[in-house]
């Protein structure tokens, strides 16, 4: 039982994430050792949470009984995903300080500390108006980096992202607002039994809450049709910033995995197959697009983004199947595309950063220092991010085309997963050749911007930028014991059972109670 | 009052949404705000319109309201209130910044100021 450890997660960050503001404002050095120790302990609490997160656990907020206040809730799916978040900002932090990026603009670590507090909190939280308010957090903390270091476009793109997200929060709050309404609940375990139990006349309106949250999901995953935000958002976002920003649409599947197996699930009277038939279409088109922009793109970081967009076009393609392999094979495939979208992003930083004026255009230029190296990471990131072997891409992506293999439409399945994957693999070769192979001489671009980025990072960054390609290959070696953990979690949201009778303290969960100790002893 | 509170929300939310829908930072965050109005309004109407009931328990009651949307719309009101002020701030240092307050940005400018 992990008791109040449950919270850390949220809680750390906040209070660190003020100290930095209050304490340390005018002192860069300190904010580094202060913020890289937080994300240091965060990672060892997402690890112990993780190894005790085999029974559901729900962390009661002032004490007060469910569904009546709020509840954190440990099962886990969620532990998996603060594991995951912790380790993406370790690596991101490592990468921020390494590139001289935080130093670029105020507050860098406050904000980075109270996105990580915002992702953790929708982690773990088992209360959909608390998903609201953490994704409130995560995304104030987020337009604050993604205008970090300033610039005309960046702001003007910034306008755009927060304008759109704040769209999305106002059709969550109707979301939220019809669901409770309907039910007079906001717990999710509440509202899983509470739609088992709808009287058929409010079952139309529970449907359109249930579209509207799948909505604002969408948002935040870059789902067609409301991907436009992410392409510009994340193309002209700091690197570190848009490698952390990894995990920000996997916040979108995440909900999505938790809000429609646990009270919206296939099987239920209330939504049947409604949104796996939306999503399907819509994940297929995503995952097309994605890969259409990494071919047309004429910038690495456009790139970088269309890749980000394709990525979570597969993973809700395996989404859609709302079923325990699928489920399973989604997790897998979110942990792999975390890392291979933020080493991307982290390596088109690194050729930025030495291209001089000619930065991240797609154009041949010349030579520039450090090139093999360079290469050669962007060689393995592309490799990861197209889903090619040996890399875990390939493995994600075979489970998932198992999985779906008695899906209905899956010629369609298939077939647009593999040829995308090679339409993703020709456009990240035509880069990689464009900017490593091909020299010319610099071309006459008219007003090229100043440089914006320091002399070649230090070696720190170029580790940091390696980091997610040697979590790869983990994930690749490991992925026999790493997919019968995910199909295991995919089990445990099926079997719903667990969850709602921890989350409403039911006797079922007593009895849970009771075995626990006994297998401790 | 359910016709005047739903066609009041109704038509916060149309004039929000076609002031999102305009090109410009000023009418987009008048939108931005009248939708928060709606919202705000909507999620105080989801625990039923009552009148003159007390949302806390009181020895005199007969029925009470409830208390719950009160405290949702609270939130919503204080997250709102932030966001319009953070928004605010983000078109203003982009008009200073780039001399225009278009939400679009054209390709070309793009291709002159995106480092990518």
């Amino acid at each position: 039982m992990m008791g109040h450890w449950i919270i850390v997660p949220v809680v750390m960050p906040a209070v660190v994430a003020a100290l930095i503001v209050l304490v340390m404002r005018h002192d860069l050095v300190l904010q580094r050792v202060v913020s890289t120790a937080a994300v240091a302990a965060l990672v060892g609490v997402a690890v112990a949470l993780f190894a005790n997160a085999g029974t559901v656990q729900a962390y009661r907020l002032g004490d007060w009984p469910a569904p009546f206040g709020i509840v954190l809730m440990l099962d886990r799916l969620s532990a998996l995903m603060v594991l995951l978040t912790a380790v993406l900002a370790a690596v991101v932090i490592l990468y921020a300080i390494g590139s001289g990026w935080d130093g670029r603009g105020r507050h860098f670590h406050a904000l980075f500390q109270f996105q990580l507090m915002g992702i953790c909190g929708a982690f773990l939280t088992g209360d959909a108006f608390n998903l609201f308010v953490f994704f409130e957090v995560l995304l104030i903390a987020s337009y604050g980096l993604m205008i970090h270091a300033g610039g005309g476009l960046r702001l003007r793109m910034g306008v755009q992202y927060v304008i759109f997200n704040l769209a999305g929060s106002t059709l969550f709050l109707f979301a939220l607002g019809t669901l409770y309404g309907v039910t007079g609940t906001l717990n999710m375990a509440d509202l899983a039994v509470k739609m088992g139990t709808l009287a058929p006349a409010d079952q139309a309106l529970a449907r359109v809450g249930a579209m509207l949250l799948l909505l604002v999901f969408a948002v935040k995953g870059a789902l067609v049709p409301l991907q436009f935000w992410l392409p510009g958002t994340y193309a002209n976002a700091p690197a570190p910033v848009a490698a952390l920003f990894a995990i920000m649409t996997k916040v979108g599947a995440y909900a999505v995995i938790r809000m429609y197996v646990l009270v919206f699930p296939p099987d239920s009277a209330v939504t049947g197959t409604l949104f796996a038939d939306l999503l399907l279409p819509a994940a297929l088109v995503t995952l097309a697009l994605g890969a259409l922009g990494v071919l047309g793109a004429d910038r690495m970081g456009k790139l970088a983004a269309f890749a980000a967009i394709a990525s979570m076009g597969t993973v809700f393609t395996a989404v859609a199947g709302f079923t325990e392999a699928s489920i399973a094979a989604a997790l897998y495939y979110i942990i792999h595309s975390t890392f291979a979208g933020a080493a991307l992003f982290l390596v088109v930083d690194l050729v930025r950063a030495r291209r001089g004026p000619l930065a991240g255009r797609l154009v041949a230029g010349p030579a520039f220092a450090g090139r093999g190296l360079v290469a050669a990471l962007f060689f393995a990131a592309a490799i990861a991010a197209a889903g090619m072997p040996p890399l875990s891409g390939f493995l994600g992506k075979l489970l998932i085309l198992d999985a779906l293999r008695t899906a209905p439409g899956v010629a369609w399945i298939w077939g647009v997963i593999l040829v995308t994957s090679l339409v993703t693999l020709v456009g990240l070769a035509r880069a990689g050749s464009l900017v490593f192979w091909s020299t010319a001489e610099a071309p006459a671009l008219p007003e090229l911007p100043p440089a914006e980025a320091p002399p070649p990072a230090p070696a720190l960054a170029l580790v940091a930028a390696a980091a997610p390609l040697v979590a790869l290959v983990a994930l690749t070696v490991l992925a026999g014991p790493v997919s019968r953990e995910t199909g295991a979690i995919a089990a445990d949201l099926f079997a719903r059972t667990a969850y709602i009778d921890a989350a409403l303290e039911t006797d079922g969960a007593k009895g849970m109670d009771a075995d626990d100790t006994g297998e401790a002893h | 009052m359910e016709i005047l509170v739903a066609s009041a929300i109704g038509m916060m939310t149309a004039t929000g949404v076609y002031l999102v829908l305009r090109l410009r930072t000023f009418p987009v965050v008048l939108g931005m705000s009248f939708l928060s109005y709606a919202v705000n309004v909507f999620l105080f109407a989801t625990g039923r319109l009552v009148v003159n009931r007390p949302p806390i328990i009181e020895d005199a009651a007969r029925a009470y309201t409830d208390p719950l949307p009160q405290a949702l719309v609270l939130t919503a009101i204080v997250i709102s209130f932030g966001m319009t002020a953070v928004v605010v701030l983000l078109a203003l240092g982009a008009y200073i910044d780039s001399g225009t307050d278009r939400i679009d940005v054209p390709p070309e400018d793009e291709e002159r100021e995106g480092r990518g």
